[in-house]
């Protein structure tokens, strides 16, 4: 009743192609982002905003990354948490080694930099495929493992191989507060995630897609699988090293090569298989699945131990986290092997014929 | 299962969430002290993490049973870290503001500490890191927030080269020998290299670095080049399993044992205990303390907090070497609640600025360690606005192959060795930071 698309009747080309036709989704994104901009600011505290939000925000960029290579061109990667490092490592290099670089440049370049390393990357897919590619991408993490742990000229000589940074700035305005943080990691994630959405629509994400479903019959057609796959591996690991950039410049300020370790990639990657392959939204769910429910358990047990008069021990909780966010991933996927997007979307179609379903 | 079910189902999950955290917003009380409790009791290094845990928590528990600190009882609340940074960071954004404020972080990762650096100054709260962290922040001027009391990596390693350098008889004897790091890969591992290097220089002894990767099972590469480069002494900066799979590479190598030195987390029972007879012999360095079970304090803790079954952790572990680690840290803390109450009013709950003036102020000396149930296990500690490490007494203790046993006397590190490097990298450090290091009138206020 609510959700329906009758009467809304498109005249122009341009209103036909626009990124979101129906009308209630636009509103919808439009009243998400209004308070993802002005509400949130004024509810939420700082644990909130410093220990849920912010990784949260910044890890749905690198799942939208990984969401391009792996939902969209069908080439599955195990060495997203190695683009991330070369983000933040190559950003980190330009902002103490050029003075006075706009913030802004430092991780547009780090982005550029993991590209180009993602490029690279990419080439192997060229003639591999499948769990091998997934092999291959997994190179990347050790060699970059490696090399930010070995090679001290990346971490500027620092005798503990920890690198840090401070006093963000752009244009004046200072990036210390947490609430200035958020904002600022929501308007990397708002302009990469419409341009992430547009690129799928578009002809490159087109060839993408062709590639995925059946690379043959994409040659056939005239798509350039060299073309098609590196430039996928190179939108994915920019938007990839972006988020490690951020990671490490906004989240943590002071990193090692171990924030960027193999479980980070393993974790990007199940977010994107349990948030949804190609689908924007399934991003944001996989993002906000892995980043938020575990905390949320680790919280949320030692409390309903309390009310049913038991005290649950820090490991137990620990534990017990671990299992039931097991259960949860099996539970979810036997349910809905999609993803949670895939639920998102059934519940739309459901909400369309509501309150008459057939 | 269908969208109705769905959307009830989770909206009844959310109210209940939501009646938890406001029910366990009411548990806190202002009248109490809070000490933040970062901990790792899972994942590959909780064998070590939990003992030091134990320790940690039984003395607060102890505190409490004592009378709290001049009236003013503790409370605490654990948050598990797995030793992961990001985790480790989590927990203390969870825990600071909690209770009306956490007193002092204790995170127990040189990890997790690099990342708490950057954010202590913004929250005013104290971190100590009692034999651990960075090793320049024991100049003060500089790191404001951060307390490495007792010891830091580089007092570790320069008393190790000095402890070599008496086996051998002397520091000229040193020239031309051999000495191989065996480190894990982490900020942890690594912050000894730089002296090593600078002393190798100074005394003309080659310096062999031989990195192992987290967690540290796996090290038959790093033996054999053990094996192939013949170092004369090999010194241990592990962690958790890492330590006791490298006395068995070390066992199956054939290197011996007795040449074998680890740093002080790489001397406690957990690392040996499963090597027993294969680690006799091998020794390590000591902050101040090795396993205490008959001191006064873990006496104390066995009849106020084990006898009336509030204990954490196995009682036959009480006493042992990270369990006093853990014990001696939470001391610490305490203490500088103690000395911050002297002056900004006893019996009042104090914030973490408060503390920190406490903990810079800390004198502990042999009376007061004797009142407290130390005596013998440490000596006394001193600091100052400019000195956060208060002292750098070390002894070295060997494993006999059932108990660790001390086998030398005790050992300061070389001011003139360490001092230097600690002004340059912490003026480095501020010059990065764009800080202006306190002026000793700052020091006073």
């Amino acid at each position: 009743m609510l959700y329906r698309e009758n009467g809304q009747f498109k005249t122009t080309y341009a209103a036909d192609q626009q990124t979101f036709p129906i009308a209630q989704d636009r509103w919808a994104i439009l009243a998400i982002l209004a308070f993802a901009f002005l509400g949130v600011p004024l509810f939420v505290d700082e644990y909130l905003l410093r220990a849920i939000l912010i990784p949260f925000l910044i890890l749905s960029l690198a799942a939208l990354g990984v969401n391009i290579l792996v939902g969209y061109c069908g080439q599955i990667t195990l060495g997203a948490g190695a683009f991330m490092a070369v983000g933040a490592y190559a950003a980190y290099n330009f902002h103490i080694r050029i003075e006075g670089l706009p913030l802004l440049l430092t991780l547009l370049f780090g982005g550029v930099a993991a590209a180009l390393v993602g490029i690279v990357f990419g080439i192997p897919s060229l003639r591999v495929r499948g769990l091998y590619l997934a092999v291959a991408t997994l190179a990347a993490q050790f060699l970059t493992d490696w090399v930010f742990l070995r090679v001290p000229w990346f971490t500027n000589y620092s005798s503990s191989g920890s690198v840090s940074v401070a006093n963000l700035q752009i244009l004046g305005w200072q990036i210390a507060e947490p609430i200035d943080k958020y904002l600022f990691c929501l308007s990397w994630l708002t302009v990469f995630a419409l341009l992430a959405k547009n690129m799928t629509r578009c002809a490159a994400g087109r060839q993408w897609m062709a590639i995925r479903d059946m690379d043959v019959a994409a040659e056939v057609i005239g798509i350039r699988p060299m073309v098609a796959k590196l430039s996928a591996f190179a939108v994915s690991s920019f938007f990839v090293g972006i988020a490690g950039a951020l990671w490490g410049f906004v989240h943590l300020a002071s990193w090692e090569p171990a924030a960027f370790s193999v479980d980070r990639s393993f974790q990007l990657l199940f977010m994107v298989i349990i948030g949804g392959l190609g689908s924007i939204m399934g991003s944001f769910f996989g993002a906000a699945f892995i980043v938020v429910l575990p905390i949320a358990l680790n919280q949320f047990l030692p409390a309903l131990g309390r009310l049913l008069g038991v005290t649950v021990s820090t490991a137990g909780v620990a534990h017990a986290e671990l299992i039931v966010f097991g259960v949860l991933i099996v539970f979810f996927l036997i349910k809905e092997p999609h993803g949670l997007a895939r639920l998102w979307s059934t519940g739309k179609e459901k909400l369309r014929l509501w309150p008459f379903p057939h | 299962m269908n969208m109705r079910q769905i959307v009830i189902g989770a909206s009844a999950t959310a109210a209940v969430l939501s009646s938890l955290f406001n029910a366990s917003a009411a548990f806190a009380q202002a009248k109490e002290q809070f000490f933040p409790v970062l901990v790792y009791r899972t994942g590959a290094y909780s064998a070590n993490g939990s003992q030091w845990a134990n320790g940690y928590v039984d003395y607060l528990k102890l505190t409490n049973a004592r009378g709290g600190i001049n009236g003013v009882k503790v409370s605490f609340e654990e948050c598990e870290t797995a030793y992961a940074t990001d985790r480790g960071v989590e927990c203390y954004e969870r825990l600071k503001g909690k209770n009306g404020g956490g007193t002092v972080f204790q995170p127990l990762s040189t990890g997790i500490t690099f990342a708490l650096t950057e954010k202590a100054p913004v929250d005013k709260i104290p971190l100590i890191t009692a034999g651990y962290g960075r090793s320049e922040s024991q100049n003060g001027a500089v790191f404001t927030w951060n307390f490495p009391l007792l010891g830091t990596y580089w007092v570790g390693a320069d008393v190790a080269i000095q402890h070599i350098a008496k086996k051998e008889g002397g520091l000229a004897k040193l020239k031309g020998k051999k000495v191989a790091l065996v480190y894990h890969d982490s900020p942890y591992g690594k912050e000894p290299i730089q002296i090593l290097q600078e002393l190798g220089k100074t005394y003309g002894f080659d310096v062999l670095l031989l990195p192992v990767a987290h967690p540290g099972v796996e090290q038959k590469a790093t033996w054999l080049q053990i094996r192939q480069q013949k170092p004369d002494y090999v010194l241990l900066w592990g962690w958790g399993v890492m330590n006791s799979t490298a006395l068995r590479e070390a066992q199956a190598t054939g290197y011996p044992r007795d040449r074998m030195m680890g740093i002080w987390w790489a001397g406690a029972e957990p690392d040996v205990k499963d090597v027993a007879e294969g680690a006799k012999g091998y020794s390590a360095l000591t902050l101040q303390h090795g396993a205490e079970p008959g001191s006064k304090v873990v006496r104390e803790v066995l009849d106020l907090v084990y006898a009336k079954g509030q204990g954490t952790g196995p009682k036959d572990e009480v006493g042992q070497v990270l369990y006093m680690r853990g014990l001696i840290s939470a001391m610490l803390a305490v203490e500088g609640v103690r000395k911050a109450q002297e002056r900004f009013g006893k019996g009042k709950v104090m914030t973490g600025e408060q503390v920190r003036w406490g903990l810079e102020n800390l004198n502990l000396d042999q009376k007061s360690l004797d009142a407290l149930g130390f005596a013998g296990v440490m000596r006394p500690v001193q600091t100052s606005c400019l000195d956060h490490m208060g002292s750098s007494w070390v002894r070295v203790h060997t494993w006999n192959g059932s108990k660790w046993e001390f086998s030398s006397d005790w050992y300061q590190a070389d001011e003139k060795v360490v001092r230097p490097m600690v002004m340059l990298a912490s003026s480095k450090y501020a010059e990065e930071k764009k800080l202006k290091p306190r002026t000793p009138e700052e020091c006073r206020k």
